[in-house]
């Protein structure tokens, strides 16, 4: 395990989007745990006599109108942003995941219901559905994880449903059936380890997809309600300001930017390095 | 007329444990019209001596040597260059017809490419070309209309198309790498009927690479016979065949189980060759086959072996051959 | 006189095709028409035919891994597709296949220990983890390889290594019947005659029984006792495989026997150029050989053959 961990890093090291991806990415995550333990300043410190202040030597990226720091703002909005990007990728995977594999093992009427609910569900685009859910839910974090970890259900069960199927035409598969093996366990124990490699270049696109649906959601006002900072919330609240200090929209924005771009790169490395490997073992 | 001159071919590959050889220093030639077979078990560089000819090798390869097709240095040149000579000179035809065909594009769309690519003919004269080539390949227009897709044929017929591509400008040389390997013997009896018919007619030279001496014995002239990318033994093919010389070929061809042996009674075992062809990253000091052969002596694991001259154009490079019976 | 160990009684096996119409009945694919075959203990029995003739349906079936659309099939006189799930499985274990292709044959995932102890897993009593991994490298010695291989992934193996696993992996539960699906088609010449050796001996060993299928007839020839020749899914011709290779009666096995290139390059064949014909479907209730038969005559479109008695074996064809 250990041993091919260290050969996907190695070959990862000469792929350019792995490195530069893999450093933004990390960077992001680095950031997000930091605000655990420090943050230049506290986010709720609101300090109106300051207010939209340039860049010095105590805040370090300025302040907002309301004084407020906005490097520490954004790093804490990173963490939020990854708290929720992470749960609601494993709430669609973990139940997408099984749904494709069981829709694959299966076929039959089993396989045409779970894809029919993913139909359905893709039916509504991302936002909108996002959207309703905590239209009904009501707003909060813990509504637009569930939100936004819905809408990764059928991606996750589609992607892991068509990989499992070109799986379960290999050989080896009839030779577990040959030797008794039931589908469950030939799914878990066969299927799932061959088609991991994908599915983590899945989740790292998802990843992606979810900080954004996180920043559309708070832009909103339906997703980390305030004083919780999120960089979705700091942009809504820049557009006011937008000809006065527009540097309250760039920063949140590039932000945003940047952590999307970075973690697109390093799934494209990845797929690079994973699949490339995988043939040649062969 | 000298068709092909291969002269000290080396390939050898960039790896990330350092360059490995996959073709060490090969010599041979071909005249016109002439059908040469190249043998060998997986490993051996056969179908990368294709490629190298074709100039289709793997990125990080790198090749020295001279190779010269109608008199002219095909290494010497450039990409574009290489272009108009692949296809148009020299023809190839793979092993696995589905996937070298595109399966998005009509058989007729996939025959014509080569025409409009080289020859610049008119687009009524492509159209009558490609009618004609399919009925030279034994596709007639009536049952196979030049809008089939390759999903839409068997193996054997999709071999056939294959072919149609390989020799729609008339090369000089067509290089058939394990064409019916894939195929069921009956139609790979029509496939090799019709490669041979095909080349005795235009008069072009013929490359057969296969593992199948069966199919080797009964298309080719001059064989080829190679192991670990070196050469272990050439000639006219009935001569080799008769009298080889090579402990290889020789372990070769005991292996193969012979039809019209009586019944299974005594149980014997076929003959085979201890061990295993050695991964491709191990250098040898001498013979490569040393390891595994009945022969060997003790200069065979530390010299490279000499080239025996048998006579006939039949040579051999070992230092223990079998003798002439 | 003992009863065979493996009895398939007209089986047949049809495909559905998709559909042309919406509330038509789909078209079925016969891939098995008919098949009646026996093989006893400790002999070889050989498939012969060529790309779609349903030999492949043919060793699914008779591993159990597909249902036949009718007929049955007897294993130790159990008809396996009367059975309970239960007591099939409980079966399974006397019965195992070795594939064609070694590379996709074996999970890439997995280790060689575990590759070939799943058949152990499944189908037999509990063992302790030593004992698992004691019957393991014991197989794999059997086969020429080595105690250490056992934390090897398969693709630190050649082609006939791995090959060589599928075959220790068929053993492991001590079976009387393998199955053997092109079992060294993939492989090259002097390693199938490694492997044909080997199980060669594991047959002598063990008294297995083997269905050999195969497109190669040299390599039928040399390993079997008793032939089948498929065609379109019927048996065109059976019998001992002296008898069928030395003479053989019909004309498919004929065509098939003459289109075998041979090693003597003197022996030159008469070269024929024709046109590709191979697609014309039979007219059903005739002899589905006869679009490609040289001796077809009327009565071959219309009558279908039966299997009869003919000399030593059996054929289906109205002009022998």
């Amino acid at each position: 395990m250990a041993k091919r961990f260290s050969e996907i890093f190695r070959h990862g090291l000469k792929n350019r989007s792995f490195v530069i991806g893999g450093l933004i990415t990390l960077l992001f995550f680095l950031i997000a745990l930091l605000s655990y333990i420090w943050t230049p300043h506290a986010v709720e410190d609101l300090s109106i006599v300051n207010k939209l202040r340039l860049p010095d030597s105590t805040y370090w990226l300025g302040t907002d109108h309301f004084g407020r720091d906005i490097f520490s703002m954004l790093i804490v909005g990173a963490r939020n942003s990854v708290i929720v990007a992470f749960v609601a990728i494993g709430i669609g995977a973990g139940i997408g995941v099984p749904l494709g594999l069981t829709a694959a093992a299966r076929k039959g009427w089993v396989d045409e219901v779970i894809m029919r609910f993913n139909d359905f569900t893709f039916a509504f685009p991302a936002i909108i559905s996002a959207i309703m859910i905590t239209a009904i839910l009501g707003p909060g974090a813990i509504n637009s994880i569930i939100a936004i970890g819905i809408f990764n259900i059928p991606v996750f069960a589609r992607v892991s449903r068509g990989a499992a199927l070109s799986i379960w035409k290999r050989d080896f598969i009839l030779a577990a059936r040959s030797a008794g093996k039931g589908s469950f366990k030939i799914s878990l124990e066969h299927v799932l380890p061959n088609i991991f490699s994908m599915l983590i270049v899945q989740t790292t696109i998802q990843f992606a997809l979810g900080i954004l649906a996180e920043a559309g959601l708070s832009y909103l006002g339906l997703g980390t309600q305030p004083p919780a900072p999120s960089w979705g919330k700091m942009l809504n609240e820049a557009q006011t300001m937008l000809y006065l200090a527009p540097q309250l929209a760039i920063y949140p924005g590039v932000a945003i930017a940047l952590t999307v771009l970075g973690l697109n790169l390093f799934g494209d490395g990845l797929r690079d390095v994973l699949d490339p490997k995988l043939r040649r073992n062969r | 007329m000298t068709l092909l001159k291969i002269e000290n071919l080396t390939v050898s590959i960039n790896t990330a444990q350092g360059p490995i050889d996959i073709i060490k220093q090969i010599d041979f030639q071909m005249e016109t019209g002439e059908k040469l077979g190249i043998v060998g078990e997986s490993g051996c560089g056969k179908s990368i001596t294709a490629l190298a000819i074709m100039s289709l090798l793997p990125e990080r390869s790198v090749i020295s040597g001279n190779i010269t097709l109608n008199g002219e240095n095909l290494l010497a040149l450039s990409p574009a260059q290489m272009c108009k000579v692949r296809g148009n000179q020299i023809g190839m035809i793979f092993q696995e017809p589905m996937t070298a065909l595109n399966p998005v594009k009509t058989i007729g769309n996939q025959i014509a490419e080569s025409l409009h690519l080289h020859l610049g003919l008119r687009k009524k004269e492509v159209q009558d070309r490609v009618c004609q080539l399919m009925e030279n390949v034994g596709l007639p227009r009536q049952r196979f209309p030049l809008g089939l897709y390759p999903h839409q044929l068997s193996g054997g017929q999709r071999q056939r198309v294959m072919i149609a591509m390989a020799i729609a400008c008339e090369p000089d040389l067509l290089i058939a790498d394990e064409p019916t390997t894939a195929l069921d013997v009956t139609v790979q009896e029509q496939i090799l009927d019709l490669i041979l018919e095909l080349a005795d007619r235009s008069g072009m030279g013929l490359i057969i690479i296969s593992h199948d001496l069966g199919v080797i014995a009964q298309t080719t002239e001059k064989i080829l016979v190679m192991y670990t990318g070196n050469m272990f033994e050439t000639g006219p093919t009935t001569e080799v065949f008769k009298h080889m010389a090579h402990p290889y070929t020789q372990g070769l061809f005991s292996a193969i189980p012979k039809t019209g042996i009586s019944t299974r009674s005594d149980r014997t075992r076929l003959y085979t060759i201890p061990g295993q062809v050695p991964e491709i990253h191990i250098k040898f000091k001498g013979c490569s086959f040393a390891d595994r052969c009945s022969r060997v002596l003790a200069e065979c694991r530390s010299q490279v072996p000499p080239t025996v001259d048998l006579g006939n154009h039949h040579q051999a490079w070992c230092f223990n051959p079998l003798e002439r019976t | 006189m003992k009863s065979p160990l493996l009895r398939m009684v007209n089986v047949i096996k049809d495909y559905p095709l998709p559909k042309q119409k919406l509330f038509e009945k789909a078209p079925v694919f016969r891939a098995l028409n008919g098949i009646n075959l026996n093989i006893s203990r400790g002999t070889s029995f050989g498939v012969v035919g060529e790309s779609g003739c349903g030999k492949s349906t043919l060793a699914r079936i008779a591993m159990a891994l597909d249902r036949p659309t009718a007929g049955e099939v007897f294993f130790e006189n159990k008809e396996l597709f009367s059975l309970l799930p239960k007591e099939l499985h409980g079966l399974r274990r006397n019965f195992q296949m070795v594939f064609q292709d070694p590379y996709g044959s074996l999970n890439p995932r997995k280790k060689v220990l575990s590759i070939v102890a799943e058949p152990l897993d499944t189908l037999s009593e509990k063992l302790t983890v030593k004992e698992r991994q004691e019957r393991v490298e014991k197989n794999l010695e059997e086969v020429g390889l080595n105690k250490g291989d056992i934390d090897k992934f398969p693709h630190e193996f050649s082609g006939g290594q791995r090959q060589r696993i599928a075959i220790a992996r068929s053993l492991i539960t001590r079976p009387s019947l393998i199955v053997a699906d092109e079992s060294v088609s993939a492989l090259d010449v002097s390693v199938q005659a490694q492997v044909l050796n080997l199980m060669m001996d594991l047959q002598e060993k063990y008294n297995l029984a083997y269905m050999f299928i195969s497109h190669d007839l040299s390599v039928v020839e040399y390993v079997t006792d008793e032939v089948a020749v498929i065609y379109l899914g019927k048996i065109m011709e059976q019998g001992k495989t002296g008898d069928i290779f030395q003479h053989p009666l019909h004309p498919y096995t004929k065509t098939l026997l003459a289109a075998v290139p041979s090693i003597d390059p003197t022996q030159q064949r008469q070269r024929s150029v024709r046109s590709d014909g191979v697609d014309a479907e039979a007219p059903s209730g005739g002899c589905p050989f006869q679009p490609r038969c040289p001796d077809a005559t009327e009565i071959c479109r219309e009558k279908h053959p039966l299997l009869e008695t003919k000399g030593n074996q059996l054929v289906a064809c109205h002009h022998v």
